[in-house]
């Protein structure tokens, strides 16, 4: 069922102002098609009739504003999702990647930690596990808490292993996992090298330098000004010769910075040339 | 049929099982120099090549475009919303994707990308929902209708599968219901 349509524009626009003010997060830059919908779905599920009581809730209870973040972010994820683009990655990414000491990566809203989880796989059969590390950020401390405990519902083992054998894995998928009932719990060697922190791309700015920045399906809302920005911080945030990859629909061309990029093959993956 | 004189400034077709026959007939007959952009919501499975836009290219003289994040509007076009992905209007000349929940068990969802495009382009709308095996769409075009807009609805005789097309006759108010063959016909004659 479509969500209703109970908050208006320029409430939307308050709102966004009043939540700024209250907690500083910043959505002002987000894409405000997806946004009022999140925010009318939010109406819907928490069942407030005006944007009146949406506001009065947000703006004077804290834990619920916690709830309203969770919500407000999509965290719709795979593991393996794009099996190409992980091929690619296994077979023309992470052989380059094997020639540093250190490898460290960077899953840019990882939500909760399937393609991190995905990645460790691919170093792991590249025999590169043992010198990488993972780090896995998102505006949301929740699915953060979801990514540490490594449990995923086992309804989708069966796509993810359909995935895992697109993507080149010639393994047994269910190897990495211990069913019980309707969980998979993935192996804790997973997450040796797994770091997890919460990182807001509107307002934090970069924290380490990577060979490999991975953000797909985040862009997507935000608006190009936004975009603009973030593609800066991960700019920032790659070595020379450091590789940005992004979601299948989403791009680097129409970026001021796509000029030092070069696509590899028609993957939507960059290859950083020198220019810092 | 003009029942408000207004203009033309989107076209949305909604399609399910059954409606590729339809699009294919439609955009092989449509002019190249329309005056607004066509925009086509099919529900098929998520794949990593699709084939569907090289296909209808072969069949269509106007250009076929698989939409991208903030991809612009622009008219006598036909863009497709790829497989995965929701399609919003972030206004009238800007797309914009939404990786969120199914709807209707449906990414892309028809409901989703007609009530935006309800909200958008309002009165100057036209909605087309063609055969499929579920109800996607139906309320969407409840939100076309609100604002004024036109809908279309494929005949249930000529439908491969008549549910969808039924379930909006039943449901909606609409302006037309068309053929195979004629749908083409009825867009070239819109202003």
């Amino acid at each position: 069922m479509l969500e209703p349509s109970i908050v208006k524009d320029n409430e939307i626009e308050h709102l966004i102002k009043d939540i700024y003010e209250s907690y500083g997060y910043d959505f002002s830059l987000y894409s405000r098609a997806s946004f009022t919908r999140r925010i009318n779905r939010i109406c819907m599920i928490d069942r407030f009739a005006s944007y009146a009581e949406l506001r009065y809730q947000v703006l004077n209870d804290a834990d619920y504003f916690k709830h309203f973040i969770e919500e407000i972010t999509v965290n719709v994820t795979e593991m393996f999702r794009d099996p190409l683009f992980f091929k690619s990655l296994r077979e023309k990414i992470l052989p380059q990647l094997g020639t540093f000491p250190l490898i460290r990566i960077w899953v840019a809203g990882c939500s909760t930690g399937e393609e991190a989880y995905s990645i460790a796989i691919l170093l792991k059969e590249a025999g590169l596990y043992h010198k990488c590390l993972i780090y896995g950020t998102d505006i949301n401390p929740s699915v953060l808490e979801t990514a540490r405990a490594g449990v995923f519902p086992m309804h989708q083992m069966k796509t993810y292993s359909e995935n895992y054998m697109l993507s080149g894995g010639k393994k047994d998928f269910s190897q990495y996992y211990t069913a019980n009932y309707d969980s998979a719990k993935f192996d804790r060697s997973l997450q040796e090298k797994l770091i997890l922190s919460t990182h807001n791309l509107v307002s934090d700015s970069s924290f380490n330098s990577f060979q490999l920045v991975i953000c797909r399906n985040v862009l997507i809302y935000f608006d190009k000004e936004l975009q603009e920005r973030v593609f800066n911080l991960f700019d920032a945030s790659l070595e020379n010769l450091g590789y940005l990859a992004l979601g299948s629909k989403e791009t680097l061309r129409f970026s001021n910075l796509g000029k030092f990029y070069h696509q590899i093959d028609d993957q939507k993956i960059w290859k950083k040339v020198d220019h810092n | 049929m003009e029942t408000h004189g207004g203009k033309t400034e989107l076209v949305v077709i909604g399609g399910s099982a059954g409606s590729l026959q339809v699009i294919l007939e439609t955009v092989k007959n449509l002019n190249v120099d329309l005056s607004f952009p066509i925009v086509l919501v099919v529900h098929r499975k998520a794949q990593a090549e699709s084939i569907l836009p090289k296909l209808l290219q072969q069949f269509s003289d106007n250009e076929v475009i698989e939409i991208e994040d903030k991809t612009e509007v622009k008219n006598s076009k036909i863009y497709i919303v790829p497989s995965d992905y929701h399609l919003l209007f972030e206004n009238k000349n800007i797309f914009s994707l939404d990786g969120s929940e199914k709807m209707n068990y449906s990414r892309p969802s028809i409901d989703v990308t007609f009530r935006s495009a309800a909200e958008i382009f309002r009165q100057s709308t036209v909605g087309v929902l063609l055969s499929g095996a579920n109800s996607d769409g139906v309320e969407g075009l409840k939100y076309i209708k609100k604002n004024e807009g036109k809908i279309w609805i494929q005949d249930p005789e000529s439908a491969d599968v008549d549910y969808m097309p039924r379930q909006a006759i039943q449901n909606v108010e609409y302006d037309l219901i068309v053929k195979p063959n004629n749908l083409a016909n009825y867009i070239n004659q819109l202003k």
